[in-house]
């Protein structure tokens, strides 16, 4: 029985961690919405210390009616959807696959999980240029051996690339996750399936599939969550060029490169609302489970 | 018969995942192997599978022209700092959600998490204020409160999943039999909780480690980990293949070793304990 000492000394004790992040997330915040309504170019000497000139929603309306917001919205949508497409139909077959008895498991388990160890800056600079480069990468020498044209593959499908790379990055989550659910379905009910005559696709679709619902909601909600944010694999490959820029990269562009703050911290804004409506629904997931 | 039908199946399985498994992890593979290759050598064509004069020159040479320790060492500082730091703050808090929940115990863990889903390109500009203002720009002491901040929320939750699996009776008897709250934890939870602290630590020191966000924003020279040495090598200059694949291989070898051990805390510590 929790006394009330107990309960003091337990508050107590959670105070750090939640003041910490209480600060962090307020802090920041709280500046962000108001460099939002703020004229702030510090290259042109606005700064805090003088004040800076309130302008209301101007900067929300100018990121959205910029030029470069819709394509960097469809870009973002792109490619978290292909990745999410990509990442969930192969993990989804690797983690059948990998359910199965066979010799070695236990390595090639390993094999396939090592992608998601290695850093973005790394997978994103070994991809660009010992597997992608037109001159010298392995895919040239792979396409020349089959008589092909190589291809420019961060300029001529730059978009497709990056998703290719952040597909390789996060497929070992996917099948990771999906691995793990799927070996605690009931084999006898899959047996049982087997014995009634019931085709693999079948089997698939009525007993695999729906088994796996939740695990692959949450690979969802949570690879969404860190694909809308990913920013070091575009930074070191295209730069935001050949339309790979994403809203991420936008902001990125507008706070850093062209130090316009306001508006940059308007984008800023328009991303927390944006991934906070994915994390709407992975918290009611999450808070479900709490409760079981 | 039914047991043939089986040994053969089971040798196609294995031949299928080895072949995809190879696949996935060549990229990885063929880094390590050009790492040993003269540049020549690196960009021969038909690639050089095997024969090649293996040499460790490239390591000796980005050792030489970029400091690589300088780097490795700020990455294991910022990396390891920001860990414990995260850890030190993280194990009350989960103790007490675990063993003293109270009605608000599940709003503070999912609002812990939420902080976590914040944009980070959002509050880049912010963050770079008050890094500026208190001088933290390109240390690593901002690096590593910024990273125990961001990965705080994992922390907590990973500690809380494994806390809560704890049984609440062998607490009570302690108690019964006299136990202070400093000796309940010190000599009954404790040693029943290393396994997940030590997990714990094991994903969030890899997290930190490839942390890329961040740590290419607020770095420069003085305290930029791997990450961001690595990204040193995105404007090519001549050949230089062998050269990043060495240093390549040098900024992922550890935690490649590392996060083979920690394969199976992975989906119940980025999964928030949502899939066990």
């Amino acid at each position: 029985m929790a006394t009330k000492a107990s309960r003091s000394a337990a508050r107590f004790m959670m105070a750090p961690a939640v003041v910490l992040l209480l600060g962090w997330m307020l802090v920041p915040l709280i500046m962000t919405l108001w460099f939002s309504f703020t004229k702030y170019l510090p290259l042109r000497g606005d700064s805090i210390d003088r004040g800076l000139d309130w302008v209301g929603f101007s900067n929300y309306a100018r990121f959205i009616s910029s030029s470069s917001f819709w394509p960097s919205v469809q870009t973002t949508l792109v490619m978290v959807g292909g990745v999410l497409l990509i990442t969930l139909v192969l993990g989804i077959l690797l983690a059948i696959l990998l359910d199965q008895p066979m010799w070695g498991q236990g390595v090639v388990r390993i094999l396939v999980i090592a992608p998601f160890f290695v850093m973005p800056t790394v997978s994103a600079l070994v991809w660009k240029n010992m597997l992608m480069d037109p001159v010298n990468g392995i895919l040239a020498h792979l396409w020349r051996f089959f008589g092909a044209e190589p291809v420019a593959w961060l300029q001529d499908a730059s978009l497709s690339s990056i998703i290719m790379i952040v597909s390789w990055q996060w497929l070992p989550f996917a099948t990771l996750i999906l691995l793990t659910a799927i070996q605690s379905l009931d084999s006898e009910q899959l047996e049982a399936a087997e014995m009634d005559g019931a085709p693999v696709l079948k089997r698939f679709w009525h007993i695999v599939l729906p088994h796996l619902a939740r695990a692959i909601t949450i690979v969802i909600l949570i690879q969404t969550i860190f694909l809308l944010s990913i920013f070091a694999e575009i930074f070191v490959t295209t730069g935001g060029a050949f339309g790979t820029r994403t809203l991420t990269y936008l902001i990125f562009q507008r706070v850093i490169d062209s130090q316009n703050i306001g508006l940059g911290s308007a984008g800023g804004v328009y991303a927390i609302i944006l991934a906070n409506i994915v994390a709407i629904f992975l918290m009611r997931i999450v808070g479900k489970n709490l409760d079981a | 018969m039914a047991r043939s039908v089986t040994t053969k199946r089971k040798m196609i399985t294995t031949a299928a995942a080895w072949t995809i498994g190879l696949i996935i992890f060549f990229p990885i593979y063929w880094t390590i192997l050009t790492s040993f290759k003269t540049e020549a050598q690196a960009i021969n064509d038909p690639p050089l599978f095997f024969a090649f004069d293996w040499t460790l020159e490239n390591y000796a040479v980005v050792q030489e022209r970029s400091d690589y320790m300088k780097f490795l060492w700020n990455s294991v500082i910022i990396a390891g700092g920001s860990t414990i730091l995260g850890i030190l703050v993280a194990i009350p808090a989960a103790w007490s959600m675990a063993f003293v929940p109270s009605k608000r115990t599940k709003d503070i863990l999912l609002w812990m998490l939420s902080t976590k889903m914040l944009p980070a390109v959002g509050v880049l500009y912010p963050i770079s204020l008050i890094f500026v203002e208190f001088n933290l720009l390109d240390t690593r002491g901002g690096l590593v409160v910024v990273l125990m901040l961001i990965n705080l929320p994992i922390i907590v939750w990973m500690l809380y999943t494994y806390f809560k699996e704890i049984p609440g009776e062998i607490l009570e008897a302690a108690r019964m039999d006299g136990a202070t709250l400093k000796e309940e934890i010190l000599y009954v939870l404790t040693p029943m909780a290393i396994p997940g602290i030590a997990s714990t630590v094991l994903l969030n020191f890899i997290l930190a480690w490839n942390e890329a966000f961040w740590t290419l924003n607020l770095t420069a020279s003085t305290a930029a980990p791997l990450t961001a040495f690595i990204a040193s090598y995105s404007s090519p200059e001549g050949l230089f293949f062998a050269k990043l694949s060495a240093a390549s291989t040098m900024a992922i070898t550890p935690i490649l070793i590392l996060g083979w051990f920690s394969q199976k805390q992975l989906v119940r510590g980025l999964t928030f304990g949502a899939v066990k």
